[in-house]
């Protein structure tokens, strides 16, 4: 477990240190952790020397490993062993089942009992959550990191597919707040993979991003506008990766060598398919290469290879239509193809995406690593170490939210590929008389009945005033932040009472689970949960009292009056001293109490950043004449 | 919270105006972001990220309001006193109501034509000349300012939103066929 950084009581960190900000690509068959380094982004190893780490849990009797150590474990420990966690990440059962193909694993009731929300998975070391394995892989990562950094995180930029919903999203987020990180922001997987390239200094252009994986394939039609990045569509084949490509060349081996493929055993067929790998990587510079099963010995051409490939390449192709149909273009109105994933090495696969898109891919950074450098390379700009002046980058929502309606009909509140952040309003009223609560049932998805679309959460509005049925006007505020995640707010607008709201998320996992979790986690760490919570107070308390600081030093004098300025001083020293007193509630107190008293301070810096940015266009106008 | 209190075209520094010079509008939209986005903010308290959420989400209304012309029309009509409640859409010309049922049938009747894409285009083309049409009477209204103009441009703008509407729905009618 990493421990949080403490300073010396009484000595903030200095607001513009450098910050140790990572990149992370937490993958469905493997992650990456990456950072820059001497204005580099470059990933890190572990001691082994591999970069990758193999998105697998091991859940065993001495301890729970993590990667390679772990996936060895797959085959003897089966049920013990969480692969490919990443598809179950706020997900419910029933699209676990649909993933088809067996799962070796025992699902057991969520926290609540009933058959929905996220399928808990039954190991040895008792029951877990998809978001409690992803935060064992997220842990192993940040500690390969900060091994490398020299120590604690500041924090870390997550990506996860474009195509995730809030669940997944939410999900993802979770599972980083289990493992103590702060996320500065879930970058979209294409996105960071554009971003790598330096994509974004463009100024215009269509990219597609084509992300041939292990075990799924994935294209984006991403625009750029501006320093605007638009999703415009995504698509894939959740069931197509480099094994399938292993697959077939075994079974090319097996027909070759006249051995009847329902005759060979397990380890046999396992033998065939590290064969049959090895005989497609050695394809990528060679011409052919030397193949053996048990006694057979033969040889296997580039040509041969490519004609096994070529049919599932097809579907990537098909795929990759169909998504420049959705987005509305023609195959020549792309201007850069982005190769991910290690699959994209196969020459075959270049030469094909490059006569289809009539573009060359670009291939230089290594497809394994390229989404965790993007990542890395955003996440130094949000730490402060590089200037963001350069750099914006405006994420879409990728499905729209909507609420269900009478008649089971959805009522959509904010569309799809609305730039994010975002914030709608929306009335409501009471149908009965005297009625003093409300539930509010949110979905995502683009049909027209909420049945066809994924339920995200219920929120129940409590503490409406009594009134005649319409009596009372409800204002609820759905806002979704710059990850695309969404909170709702609400407020009964005739006595201004603000209506309290529970959540009960239909997929992902709600306070109460979360809490039990971290507590958990402390336990298994051998960790105390009030020093914990003590060390993110003071945590939080330092990034408040580091900001205000700052803040006071550059604009204090011009944006306050005299009095204003010095009260707000003696609240940063107050801050200080209640932060040494080691009272987590004191600090909260006190942080909250700061956080009202400048807020003021705090608005008018934003509206003089807002004048001055304005300002600085002006400027920039007058140059071009 | 003063800047938030502003209004849109106050917030661009644009003037008040049924014309918005696109590119002038987008790059005060990039402007307003770089400076209020959360990614300047990502590592700062929860306070100022919750703060930085509302003001990019508040610019991004904003473009998004003075960006497309039927939202611009309908905001002006809010700055002149008057919120269009687009829910209680209630047309009484009945020449209008008759032309849009004739529209309505020709969409429905899409999917039997010889030629579904050269009808959807033209239908298209119809309701995007209607809408600039309607444009240029709303300004006509709108400049001229009187009670009875503003009531005047508010029918033009429920006439626009039928289009508006109509143009979507052909837009969505062409990916389907597409699709197929």
């Amino acid at each position: 477990m990493a421990l949080l950084q403490i300073s010396e009581p009484g000595q903030a960190p200095e607001p513009h240190q450098y910050k140790r900000a990572v990149g992370i690509d937490l993958g469905t068959t493997n992650s990456l952790v990456a950072a820059v380094r001497s204005g580099a982004a470059e990933t890190f190893p572990d001691i082994d020397g591999n970069h990758t780490l193999p998105s697998v849990v091991h859940y065993g009797a001495q301890g729970i490993d993590v990667g390679s150590n772990a996936k060895t474990r797959a085959l003897i420990d089966p049920g013990n062993t969480i692969i490919s966690v990443k598809r179950m990440m706020g997900r419910g059962l029933e699209d676990v089942d649909a993933l088809g193909g067996v799962l070796p694993y025992q699902f057991v009731a969520n926290a609540w009992g009933t058959n929905e929300g996220m399928p808990f998975i039954k190991t040895r070391r008792g029951a877990v959550s998809p978001v409690e394995v992803s935060a064992e892989i997220l842990r192993s990562l940040v500690s390969r990191a900060e091994e490398t950094l020299g120590g604690d995180l500041d924090g870390a930029v997550i990506t996860v597919p474009a195509y995730f919903d809030d669940a997944q999203r939410q999900a993802t987020k979770d599972a980083a707040r289990l493992a103590g990180l702060k996320v500065y922001r879930l970058l979209n997987e294409p996105t960071a993979a554009a971003v790598a390239y330096g994509l974004d200094q463009e100024g215009e252009g269509t990219i597609a991003v084509y992300d041939l994986g292990g075990g799924t394939f994935d294209i984006s039609i991403l625009r750029l506008e501006k320093g605007v990045f638009e999703v415009m569509a995504t698509g894939g084949d959740t069931a197509l990766g480099g094994d399938d490509f292993d697959r077939i060349v075994a079974r090319w081996m097996l027909r070759e060598a006249e051995v009847d493929e329902s005759s060979i055993n397990p380890l046999q067929l396992r033998e065939a398919m590290v064969e049959a790998c090895r005989a497609k990587e050695a394809l990528t510079v060679g011409s052919e290469v030397d193949v053996n099963f048990g006694q057979w010995r033969g040889t296997l051409s580039r040509g041969q290879f490519n004609g096994l490939a070529d049919p599932l390449i097809d579907r990537t192709i098909r795929a990759f239509k169909r998504s420049l149909r959705d987005a509305g273009l023609k195959a020549s109105e792309i201007d850069e193809v982005v190769m991910v994933g290690g699959s994209t090495r196969m020459p075959r696969v270049r030469e094909r995406v490059e006569a289809f898109s009539g573009r060359q891919p670009l291939t230089s950074i290594d497809p394994d690593r390229v989404v965790a450098v993007g990542a890395a390379l955003q996440a130094n700009v949000l730490a402060g170490n590089k200037s963001a002046d350069d750099m914006l980058l405006l994420d879409v929502i990728p499905l729209s939210l909507g609420l269900e309606t009478m008649g089971g009909l959805m009522e959509k509140v904010i569309h799809r590929n609305t730039t994010i952040p975002v914030s709608r309003a929306q009335e409501f009223t009471t149908c009965k008389d005297g009625q003093t609560a409300m539930v509010i049932h949110v979905f995502q998805g683009e049909r027209e009945l909420i049945r066809d679309n994924r339920s995200l959460a219920r929120f129940e509005l409590r503490g409406i005033p009594a009134m005649s049925a319409g009596g009372a006007k409800i204002r609820v505020t759905f806002q979704v932040d710059a990850d695309g995640l969404l909170s709702v707010a609400a407020q009964e607008l005739s006595t201004g009472v603000r209506s309290s709201i529970q959540v009960k998320p239909s997929y992902g996992l709600n306070d109460s689970d979360i809490s039990r979790m971290l507590k958990d986690s402390f336990a298994h760490a051998g960790d105390d949960r009030d020093a914990r919570t003590l060390l993110e107070q003071q945590v939080e308390a330092d990034r408040v009292v580091g900001a205000l600081a700052a803040a006071l030093d550059k604009d204090g004098q011009t944006l306050l009056g005299k009095d204003e300025y010095h009260a707000l001083l003696a609240d940063v020293e107050s801050l200080k001293q209640s932060r040494a007193t080691g009272d987590a509630k004191a600090i909260a107190r006190e942080i909250e109490r700061i956080a009202q008293s400048s807020e003021e301070f705090a608005a008018r810096r934003m509206n003089q950043g807002i004048r001055q940015a304005l300002s600085g266009q002006k400027l920039d106008d007058l140059k071009e004449f | 919270m003063v800047d938030l209190t502003k209004n849109y075209f106050e917030l661009f520094e644009l003037p008040v105006s049924c014309q918005v010079d696109q590119q002038y509008l987008s790059s005060q939209y990039r402007a307003l972001q770089r400076a209020v986005h959360p990614d300047r903010f990502a590592g700062d308290d929860a306070r100022q990220q919750r703060l930085s959420v509302q003001y990019a989400a508040h610019v991004n209304e904003a473009f998004n309001t003075l960006k497309q012309p039927l939202p611009r029309a309908m905001y002006l009509l809010k700055l002149a006193g008057r919120d269009v409640d687009m829910e209680r859409n209630t047309i009484m010309d009945p020449e209008f109501l008759m032309e849009q049922m004739a529209l309505r049938e020709s969409v429905s009747a899409i999917r039997s034509t010889a030629n579904p894409e050269q009808a959807i285009e033209r239908l298209a083309g119809q309701a995007d000349a209607d809408i600039y049409q309607y444009l240029q009477q709303f300004e006509g209204f709108w400049l001229a300012g009187t009670e009875q103009d503003l009531e005047q441009a508010e029918t033009v703008v429920r006439k626009m939103q039928f289009m508006v509407k109509l143009a979507t729905e052909l837009d969505q009618l062409e990916s389907d066929f597409l699709d197929d």
